[in-house]
């Protein structure tokens, strides 16, 4: 083999690499799984992957991979519990993960709201949302969660624009135990130190996001 | 008059007494500040008691900046740091330096410029060291904004009086000393997560989200962060977000270390060019710090070159 084709065919490689998993990933998300028991994930998250807000089911789309992967992953060990996804994920093979994870973080989404931590807060959900309450060792949620919720990095998802149900089901989820695979174990505490109604108001304060900016 | 003469000594004494150990301002960057154990009892006002005028409007503003500051004043940070980065909840915690335990304080004399400093010109160190940054003037609008708003969170605070919580209580060095290994260790376990593998921070939209912990857009080798035994401290009683007091006392100077160890940009007092020469000057009696040391045959102290 010449050093030219070498090259040549090594390009091809590379560049049908991503392509490959772009299809699988694809094809998970519109078509599901090659095992029939992995359902497609449009049929809830929706044809955008923005999810379906009145059903409660989460947006997907634009979540880092990483993330994604690691809930589909923590499904099938069980330290995320939950009876659709358990079964679903249970039924995708690794491979499907990765792909389908992948596809999904490269969506396109709706951005965060760009709210920063620079207004003294008075209502008492925004200061939870954006200070949080150091007398119960609850951080403000944009601390990790980002500005407005946008989500920050691998392991801290975006809260902004998901549906109330899901994000109450989450806090309620760390607080009894149903969901215990947050890394270090940084949101069971949290979580746990909040009141029902704190639960609920912070989930509508980012599922609903009107707050603008104040400029100084 | 004479027999109640020793009466009046006794009573003077009690008040001596009562208003606990002598303030000693010799430098209020190593001032002992109370042990974690002694339970902050000042509350800082609540927002709601915030008045709606002009002194108000400059209490929000002072707010604005000490939670925002990289954005707001570019011109005056140089790095990727907030005020609140390392004072939290907006400058209110307790064993977090809360700005209600600092204002108090000053005018005081620090050993760090061997002057006696107002409280703008403490802020004016922030900006220089912790900040990376040029001190915005000591009667510039930003500056006033943010003693308004220190003054207001100390409201009803004892002046010149150690308050319980205030500082970053001290923790006491382990016998052993402290391990780099150890430290990156707990660094990669607990910290990395939020500031990266190589405390490079994380960034949402070109903003820092988590503040960086070494490299170019952190703290410089002049700031008190960049003490051992300081970040020890703020790590012990503040770290991780929403987990103090979780780590033993070994771990906070073992990952302290670790965090320490690393480059960050040059001491701004730098002498002639030379970094032995500033740390027989400024860091061979500063605390616990690794300026001007080699380490594993490595010279600390080179900056990032920026």
């Amino acid at each position: 083999m010449t050093p030219l084709s070498r090259v040549v065919i090594g390009s091809l490689l590379i560049l049908a690499w991503p392509a490959a998993h772009a299809a699988d990933g694809q094809k998970v998300f519109t078509q599901g799984g090659a095992n029939p028991a992995a359902m497609a994930c449009l049929g809830c998250h929706g044809p955008d992957g923005k999810g379906m807000a009145a059903a409660g089911f989460p947006r997907l789309a634009g979540l880092p991979a990483g993330y994604l992967s690691k809930q589909l992953h923590d499904w099938r060990s069980g330290s995320r519990q939950q009876p659709v996804m358990a079964p679903l994920a249970k039924a995708l093979s690794i491979d499907e993960i990765e792909a389908v994870s992948h596809y999904l973080a490269a969506l396109p989404s709706d951005p965060a709201p760009d709210w920063r931590r620079q207004q003294i807060a008075t209502n008492p959900t925004e200061r939870l949302a954006l200070y949080g309450d150091w007398s119960r060792q609850i951080p403000g949620c944009v601390q990790c969660h980002g500005p407005g919720g946008s989500g920050v990095g691998e392991h801290f998802p975006p809260l902004a624009g998901q549906p109330v149900a899901y994000l109450m089901a989450q806090l309620n989820g760390w607080r009894d135990g149903s969901r215990s695979n947050d890394p270090n174990q940084l949101m069971a505490g949290v979580a746990k130190a909040m009141t029902d109604a704190e639960v609920k108001a912070i989930a509508e304060y980012f599922a609903h996001p009107a707050s603008p900016e104040v400029k100084p | 008059m004479k027999p109640f003469m020793p009466t009046l000594l006794l009573l003077a004494t009690g008040a001596a007494f009562a208003n606990q150990a002598p303030i000693t301002m010799e430098d209020q960057s190593q001032l002992k500040v109370p042990g974690g154990q002694a339970a902050p009892q000042f509350a800082p006002p609540a927002e709601s008691e915030l008045p709606d005028n002009a002194f108000g409007k400059m209490v929000r503003e002072g707010h604005a900046l000490f939670v925002d500051t990289r954005r707001l004043m570019p011109e005056a940070v140089g790095n990727g740091m907030n005020c609140s980065n390392c004072h939290l909840d907006q400058g209110r915690l307790a064993h977090s330096a809360p700005l209600w335990g600092a204002y108090p304080m000053y005018p005081a004399y620090r050993k760090k410029n061997d002057k006696v400093n107002t409280f703008a010109e403490r802020i004016q160190g922030c900006f220089q060291f912790s900040m990376n940054g040029k001190p915005p003037a000591a009667d510039s609008p930003q500056m006033t904004a943010l003693a308004v708003y220190s003054y207001w969170l100390s409201t009803q605070a004892p002046t010149g009086v150690e308050i319980a919580g205030r500082g970053y209580p001290e923790v006491p060095q382990p016998k052993g000393g402290y391990d780099f290994k150890r430290g990156q260790q707990v660094y990669r376990e607990q910290c990395a997560i939020c500031h990266g593998d190589n405390g490079e921070g994380q960034k949402v939209a070109g903003d820092y989200v988590m503040p960086p912990l070494w490299g170019k857009d952190s703290y410089n080798w002049g700031a008190g962060m960049h003490r051992i035994n300081t970040a020890a401290s703020l790590i012990k009683y503040n770290m991780p977000l929403g987990k103090p007091g979780s780590l033993s006392d070994q771990q906070a100077w073992d990952v302290a270390a670790w965090v320490n160890r690393h480059e960050r940009p040059q001491d701004p007092r730098l002498v002639e060019g030379s970094i032995e020469k500033t740390r027989l000057k400024f860091h061979a009696n500063d605390g616990v710090n690794l300026y001007g040391q080699q380490v594993d045959g490595v010279l600390i102290g080179q900056g990032t070159g920026s």
